[in-house]
């Protein structure tokens, strides 16, 4: 799956472009209608941020992430600043961070990111299924460690625990490509 | 710079700040902090490849999106552009957003060697986000809070039952937490403080 996002940023054909919309666009409409968007401009904003993809390939490195994290996070902002009509401060802590690299190592290549990325896949794949629906409810969902707790019923202690439980393993399994 | 942080944020309020889950001033101290905190940053980039992930994986019952017609030309690469001069104090992020420098902060008094200056919200949006200013060894008054609390040291350091926080230390507690901070002896502290829900000033 990331191949194609990171072939647009070499490869600017008109097919590469379609592409990029058949292949991605289904998951970003869904999400933007998981947070209460009609068809219409669920459409919308899964356009803008695959243009935005295409628009920005050029400006992709792998220090940034996967290519598929890049279009998480631009997924991600739209909905704050459109959806939710809020700052977001994620953007300006990513901006903040461009112009102050890590200073740990950063992955050097496309290569190791895409196998980060299929670590976290798999852990995510192995993980409980009462940790795995905290961590979606928050990531797809956007829901607020209150709105979880209301939403399964839980202890908000007990939300905070299952989210703390998911990264552990996320990073234990990245722990080597470090 | 950042080696010298200690405190961080409970890593379920990065994963939902990551998530894009985090209220607004919840978020704003997250991000605060990450311009700070190198440690940070890398934790939240691991956690949006979780974000990446579970988009991927999600089912997509028959969405078609549609693509434009006009294939527009990429952006043209650009370079990083970084501010010259000397940095403000103020992280980053807050002074983007506001436009403040730690000199022009209008405060407000609010007690014997209290300031403070409220951060402005979007519209609708519940709790508060203020910059505070204790003189040396100066107290907040006890108070508990109605939400997540979460305290960011910008210069200064403060200190309370649960230890000594000083520049880019951040004190993460919950609703059921009462303190009170004591601005350090010889300098004092200006923090930014983010409350999910209204601060409960005991009486």
């Amino acid at each position: 799956m990331p191949d194609l996002l990171s072939r647009i940023a070499t490869e600017r054909s008109d097919g590469a472009f379609r592409r990029l919309f058949e292949e991605f666009g289904p998951q970003i409409k869904h999400y933007m209608m998981r947070h209460g968007a009609d068809a219409a401009s669920a459409e919308e904003l899964a356009q803008e941020t695959l243009l935005t993809v295409w628009r920005k390939a050029g400006l992709y490195s792998p220090a940034k992430g996967t290519p598929a994290t890049w279009m998480f996070s631009i997924a991600r902002n739209l909905r704050i600043d459109r959806l939710r009509k809020e700052v977001c401060w994620q953007e300006l802590s990513d901006e903040t961070a461009e112009a102050t690299p890590s200073e740990d190592a950063a992955p050097d290549d496309a290569a190791s990111e895409r196998q980060r990325q299929a670590r976290v896949q798999a852990v995510l794949t192995a993980l409980p299924g009462e940790q795995r629906d905290v961590v979606t409810l928050a990531f797809i969902d956007g829901l607020s460690h209150n709105e979880i707790a209301g939403r399964l019923s839980l202890p908000l202690g007990t939300v905070k625990s299952r989210l703390r439980l998911a990264y552990q393993k996320v990073r234990a399994a990245l722990e080597d490509l470090k | 710079m950042s080696t010298t942080i200690r405190r961080h944020p409970d890593s379920a309020t990065l994963m939902s700040f990551a998530a894009g889950a985090l209220s607004e001033p919840l978020a704003a101290a997250c991000s605060a902090h990450a311009s700070m905190c190198s440690e940070c940053r890398d934790e939240l980039r691991d956690m949006t490849l979780i974000g990446a992930a579970l988009l991927g994986s999600a089912p997509t019952p028959g969405a078609q999106v549609a693509a434009p017609d006009a294939l527009e030309p990429p952006l043209p690469e650009r370079g990083v552009t970084r501010r010259e001069g000397i940095p403000d104090p103020l992280p980053a992020p807050i002074t983007q957003r506001y436009g403040l420098a730690l000199g022009e902060i209008p405060w407000t008094r609010v007690g014997p060697g209290v300031w403070q200056h409220r951060l402005a919200l979007s519209a609708g949006v519940e709790g508060e986000l203020y910059l505070i200013k204790l003189a040396p060894g100066c107290r907040l008054p006890v108070h508990g809070h109605g939400g997540s609390e979460l305290t960011l040291v910008i210069t200064g350091a403060f200190s309370d039952a649960s230890g000594e926080f000083r520049r880019g230390d951040l004190q993460d507690v919950d609703s059921d937490t009462e303190h009170q901070p004591v601005g350090d002896k010889e300098e004092g502290c200006v923090c930014l403080i983010a409350a999910e829900g209204p601060h409960l000033l005991k009486r």
